[in-house]
């Protein structure tokens, strides 16, 4: 069986490396390409150099995104981490309806995006209503909100892969620290944490690509509002190439820049994290 | 073993098939077209494909396709821009290998944003049948843009509401009559003792509420901007007209800015809602507002005619609609009528086969020409089509263009569109957050001023 599976490799990637090729690979080396160009339609451009790239840089909107998608994620990722690990722990405890309480908890994450920002909006609005302001007076509320519906969203998912980790730590470690008189702090940080430490590893990912790579909540829940400071990198690659004709290039050089961050940060995250990983 | 190996292999030949077949179907199209070529153009079994700018029409122009096929063979396909997305959606479709035949620009700006995908019109019939060939755009000798509707916009007002305030006994000023308001002064002492007697007028706010939502700004940022910029693009000396000065012009001042703050406040400060949740408010809040008559007034343009009627519950009776000019306070302003104008401009795609722009030519000659294509531009559509081929009673019968047509009658001076000269999307999206921030009191209106000045520049600089 095995040599069958190796002799057919080829057939069986085939239908998938196609899918790939076609999805992926092809349009990423175009939206390279086309970083480099100046263009209306994808099929007609014109060589421009390293002209957008200078163009993506002297553009405010372009680094204030980026300041405020680091702000973001920094809140986001912490927030959304520690409230995931907490209840993790507390649904492996042996307390009355666990199963019911990890389902409701990991049922915002399916929801699509684009509906979330827009009930999020219509309860924050809600809320500020009484006080007679709106999400779009203050880039604060904004700020906020994003952080709000984004721990909403992730902190169930996160949950299901802590709480993966912490049910593979063994009883008998558990016991032997107990027997030894280890307190409940000291357990948690001398054996659950290190062991748990692969789950960790995935959440800080998931987390990290998808704080930065926010893009349909944002859109819906401020759209940038008040004028663009609430905007993200995403939605602002999204407002070069859409918003400015003559700017496609500019959006693509943004977008190459992008890829790049989020690739290098989510590398060296992982780097790290793998390292402190232990053999269980 | 063997039965395994012929399994795969019929696996791996049908997932051939099924490759060649969906690469197949793309390109099928093209040799198809090439035998259509020595067709007469409208028997052709040509598909046209029309991007359709206006989402409050899409459905009439969906019937208006099936009428076509019915009568001509020709297919029509219909694809409607949600709102405020019609560049985004145009710049996906075209660079497919199923390109939109007929599709829009804005005006000299979008013009030149789509200069490669025009085709030239100047000798279509369509072309001749202008009432006023400067209308199109153009450049040089040739003739990319035919305007398709004339629309005009200014203040909608409920008539039963005012007649219901002229008749108050608190009433404190003398004005008796809509005939009276022609100037910012009388309106503004109108409106202001309208709010101050809004309970007893049965209404929340005398304008309806000021939409200030992502892509809700065009009102204010476009349509309202537009007047300021109007007479001072009418100041500059040496042009043809007040676009064509606003196009070569690099900087503005923004001297009637003033009267643009004039009105803006009047709107914001006697409204339904207070300024600062305007953030949240859409036009079709606003339209939905006016249409139940919780509001007196309402800024927008005769096509907003099918949003206030269709809103259910609506108790505004269309003969009570009536349109008033935006009135600024600029000196000499009573002779101001509505603003007039059009930036709705069909162009056809250059670069699809020969005989499909012919097709497609000949759908638009269609609509602007025969009974049923007439019928349904008047009826349907609602356009007060600038095309010689209507008669008189082939005009729209909805109260607000009626109201138009006979505003363009009266001894006033229309506004011109002059907003087809604003640099780009994002000056207009500036100028919209701009107001945003000082509505909510976040910014001081000499901030407003500066970053319409300054994005003015910059836009112009790019």
């Amino acid at each position: 069986m095995q040599k069958m599976i190796q002799k057919y490799f080829a057939l069986f990637a085939l239908p998938t490396l196609i899918a790939f090729t076609l999805a992926f690979v092809v349009p990423f080396i175009m939206g390279i390409y086309l970083s480099f160009t100046q263009f209306t339609t994808v099929n007609d451009a014109t060589w421009v150099g390293l002209d957008n790239y200078i163009k993506a840089f002297a553009d405010k909107d372009f680094l204030n995104a980026l300041w405020f998608t680091a702000r973001f994620t920094i809140v986001s990722v912490v927030s959304i981490n520690v409230f995931a690990f907490l209840i993790a722990l507390l649904l492996t405890k042996k307390v009355l309806g666990t199963n019911v309480f990890r389902t409701i908890f990991f049922m915002p994450n399916l929801i699509g995006g684009i509906v979330l920002g827009y009930i999020w909006q219509l309860i924050f609005n809600g809320i500020l209503y009484k006080f007679d302001v709106t999400l779009t007076n203050d880039p604060a509320f904004g700020f906020w909100g994003l952080v709000i519906l984004m721990n909403w969203q992730l902190i169930g998912y996160m949950m299901i892969i802590y709480i993966a980790g912490i049910q593979n730590v063994p009883k008998e470690q558990l016991e032997a620290a107990k027997i030894d008189g280890a307190t409940n702090g000291v357990i948690l940080r001398k054996i659950i944490l290190p062991l748990v430490m692969p789950s960790i590893t995935i959440c800080l990912f998931l987390s990290i690509s998808n704080s930065f790579k926010l893009f349909d909540q944002n859109l819906a829940l401020t759209a940038g509002a008040p004028s663009k400071q609430t905007a993200m990198l995403a939605l602002d690659i999204f407002n070069t190439f859409y918003g400015k004709a003559g700017f496609e290039g500019v959006g693509q050089a943004k977008a190459v820049m992008f890829f790049l961050m989020v690739g290098i940060i989510v590398i060296v995250q992982l780097a790290i994290t793998r390292r402190k990983e232990i053999e269980n | 073993m063997k039965k395994l190996n012929r399994v795969l292999s019929i696996l791996l030949v049908m997932s051939l098939v099924f490759i060649a077949a969906c690469s197949n179907n793309a390109g099928k199209n093209e040799p198809g077209t090439d035998t259509n070529q020595g067709n007469d153009g409208a028997k052709s079994n040509e598909t046209i494909y029309f991007l359709n700018f206006k989402p409050e029409i899409a459905e009439a122009y969906k019937k208006i396709a099936k009428d076509y096929e019915a009568e001509t063979g020709v297919k029509v396909k219909v694809e409607t821009a949600a709102s405020g997305t019609y560049e985004t959606t145009l710049k996906s479709e075209i660079a497919k290998s199923e390109a939109p035949t007929i599709f829009q620009i804005n005006g000299p700006v979008g013009y030149a944003a789509w200069k490669d995908y025009t085709l030239d019109l100047k000798d279509t019939k369509l072309y001749s049948y202008l009432s006023d060939q400067s209308l199109a755009v153009t450049e040089g000798e040739g003739v990319y843009g035919i305007p398709y509707v004339v629309e005009g916009y200014g203040i909608i007002y409920n008539n039963a509401i005012m007649e219901k305030y002229f008749a108050l006994g608190t009433k404190a000023t003398a004005v008796s009559s809509m005939e009276e308001v022609n100037n910012f002064d009388t309106l503004k002492s109108v409106v202001e003792d309208m709010q101050a007697n809004a309970d007893a007028l049965g209404i929340k706010g005398v304008f309806s509420s000021t939409s200030l939502g992502a892509g809700e700004q065009w009102r204010w940022q476009t349509h309202l901007a537009n007047i300021p910029l109007f007479y001072e693009f009418n100041d500059m000396q040496g042009f043809d007209n007040a676009t064509s000065a606003g196009l070569s012009a690099n900087e503005i001042k923004f001297t009637y800015g003033n009267n643009f703050k004039n009105i803006f406040d009047l709107y914001i400060n006697n409204s339904t809602v207070k300024p600062t949740l305007l953030g949240s408010k859409t036009v079709a809040d606003s339209m939905a507002e006016f249409a139940l008559g919780q509001s007196a007034m309402v800024q927008n343009g005769n096509w907003a005619w099918n949003q206030i009627n269709e809103v259910s519950g609506n108790t505004v009776k269309s003969e009570d609609i009536k349109f008033l000019p935006i009135y600024t306070g600029v000196t000499g302003e009573e002779k101001q009528g509505l603003a007039v104008g059009t930036e709705n401009y069909f162009a056809i795609n250059s670069k699809v086969s020969e005989s499909k722009q012919q097709a497609s030519i000949a759908f638009l000659e269609w609509l602007f020409t025969s009974e049923t294509g007439k019928a349904a531009v008047t009826n349907d559509l609602g356009f007060i089509a600038p095309f010689n081929t209507f008669e008189d009673n082939e005009k729209p019968a909805d109260p607000l263009a009626k109201e138009i047509l006979a505003w363009m009658e009266k001894d006033t001076t229309s506004v011109a569109w002059t907003f087809a000269a604003f640099p780009s999307e994002d000056f207009k999206n500036d100028f919209g957050d701009a107001l945003l921030q000082y509505a909510q009191g976040n910014e001081t209106w000499d901030k407003v001023s500066s970053v319409v000045v300054d994005s003015w520049k910059s836009e112009k600089a790019k």
